[in-house]
């Protein structure tokens, strides 16, 4: 498999001196669904940040499809961010525009100023946000405010809006932090679905390993801005565990996924 | 029992909720000397009662001359002067809302580098230091009397008063909305008009509102020091002993003044 997005040596280190990422070495093919696990401040969303340079590395090189991501100026920065579509914990939609304009958003690397300023956007587009709003079942709720809908609707609302940037890969931080356990399994869900249907890469930083394992390919476990474990979730043992988070009784966190399926089956019927 | 075990009871009995000022002797040293400052300050007041006995007289007389107000006699100076307080105020709202605005952006913290934040914080404070009646009178001698002068006076502290306000408001705008839109590839004016503009446009046109109903009442007194407008109307009125006129005047200026108020909260409240 080609290598999408490569990171070599990043680091990161706060102006209070915090060393949030110490030297990541990193490969992501293209289409791989990863998940990066590890504590609260372990480096997660500043290693995510700094693939879009939303977060400016200290030192370290990152490659998007063979380009330097790292050095680009301005502008190039821009354009090179319309392939990396990125969601957030709290949605982060912008709440006062409508969920139309929001999905819509997703397409103002694409966009002059004027043409967005009045939302003249090219037709294929709305026609694809209106598609992407369907797939979603969200279309009678295109004109309604975004801060008229409930927290999954939210997130899949803030999916769109980076699928409408026409990624190959998806930065996806904490995604289900603020949701229940159920709607939590269908956002997932559709992530790797629209991942698989599209054949986008994603890294996930999530917190909850009983989902990274049900539902990622690839488990990178992150601590102190380390990468502590790197393998498939059927590797990611207890000791492994422990490896990234310290000690704990781990046995009821590696119970099978799909006895929790079962289970939330049972809690459906 | 040994005395090393907790007893939340009497700890209960003991607890008090923490004072304003920790310190025992600072606490009281503050109160007492607001006390005796304002005892002091009260006894520094001299008061002429004779003096304000006939003033009181004399003050009954002065509100007589306003009854009935003359609506009539001066009736073109007064529409003239009404229409000219109003254009001053609409054109100097507008004219001060929009050069405000990009101060307000250079005076937020979370949006301009630090040399552009103190150019505007200081734009800002020059603006908020002088009182209107001082602008203008800086104003009336450089471009003369009139209203011009009026409208410049008026448009100049809009800056300040708006820029100050609106650039808080950016201040506390959601960062990750504007992460969010700046993770799609979107350039600066982009982030503005995406995730800056729709965070702050009830505030800006509340504020935008509430300075025009400002404005209109600044108008009113920049008369008196020769900028133009109804002030300038109610002066000449004074100046001529037409009490009577006056009184219209200082009628019709709360009318407006009321009028403006109710349009100002009414769309407040409709852009909540």
């Amino acid at each position: 498999m080609t290598t999408l997005l490569a990171i070599e040596g990043l680091t990161k280190r706060y102006p209070t001196g915090d060393l949030a990422l110490d030297g990541v070495d990193l490969m992501v093919p293209a289409g791989q669904v990863m998940a990066l696990i590890g504590p609260s401040g372990a480096g997660k969303s500043t290693l995510i940040r700094c693939v879009n340079r939303l977060v400016e590395p200290t030192s370290g090189r990152v490659r998007l499809e063979g380009l330097e991501i790292t050095g680009l100026g301005a502008a190039a920065l821009r354009r090179a961010r319309r392939r990396m579509g990125m969601i957030f914990q709290e949605y982060a939609l912008v709440e006062r525009l409508t969920v139309m304009e929001n999905v819509l958003s997703g397409r103002l690397g694409y966009t002059g100023f004027w043409p967005s300023w009045f939302r003249r956007f090219p037709r294929r587009d709305i026609e694809q946000a209106f598609r992407l709003l369907d797939r979603v079942g969200l279309v009678a709720m295109a004109d309604k405010r975004a801060d008229a809908l409930s927290g999954g609707q939210r997130q899949r609302v803030g999916i769109l809006r980076a699928l409408m940037q026409d990624p190959a890969l998806l930065l996806v931080d904490e995604p289900t932090a603020s949701l229940d356990p159920r709607t939590s399994r269908q956002i997932m869900r559709l992530l790797v679905e629209l991942c698989q249907e599209r054949g986008l890469a994603a890294v996930i930083n999530i917190h909850d390993v009983a989902l990274a394992r049900q539902f990622a390919r690839r488990i990178v476990g992150l601590r102190a801005g380390r990468i502590v474990f790197d393998g498939s979730p059927e590797a990611l043992d207890p000791d492994a565990l422990t490896a990234v988070y310290g000690e704990e009784d781990w046995s009821r966190t590696l119970r099978r996924p799909e006895a929790e399926e079962a289970e939330e089956a049972a809690e459906a019927a | 029992m040994s005395a090393a075990v907790f007893d939340p009871a009497a700890a209960a009995r003991a607890w008090r909720p923490p004072p304003l000022i920790a310190d025992t002797w600072l606490r009281w040293a503050v109160y007492l000397g607001a006390l005796l400052y304002a005892v002091l300050a009260l006894g520094s007041v001299e008061v002429n009662w004779t003096r304000a006995a006939e003033g009181l007289v004399r003050g009954a007389r002065f509100l007589a001359g306003f009854f009935p107000p003359d609506f009539i006699t001066k009736r073109e100076e007064i529409l003239e002067g009404l229409l000219e307080s109003l254009t001053m105020t609409v054109v100097s709202t507008a004219i001060g809302i929009l050069l405000s605005i990009p101060v307000a952006l250079g005076a937020a913290r979370n949006l301009a580098p630090m040399p552009l934040y103190l150019l505007c914080r200081g734009i800002i404070a020059i603006s908020r230091t002088f009182q209107e009646i001082i602008i203008a009178i800086v104003f009336v001698a450089m471009v003369g009397f009139g209203p011009l002068a009026g409208m410049l006076t008026l448009a100049f502290a809009t800056i300040g008063f708006m820029a100050k306000l609106l650039a808080e408001d950016i201040e506390d705008i959601e960062a990750a909305q504007a992460e969010a839109v700046r993770a799609t590839g979107a350039g600066w004016f982009q982030l503005l008009a995406w995730a800056v503009l729709p965070q702050v446009k009830p505030r800006l046109i509340g504020l935008s509102a509430y300075r025009l109903d400002i404005n209109f009442r600044e108008s009113a007194v920049l008369g008196l020091v020769g900028a133009g407008g109804i002030g300038d109307t109610l002066n000449t009125a004074f100046d001529r002993y037409e009490f009577d006129t006056a009184a219209a005047v200082l009628i019709v200026i709360v009318a407006i003044v009321l009028a403006c108020e109710y349009a100002s909260g009414w769309i407040r409240r409709a852009v909540q």
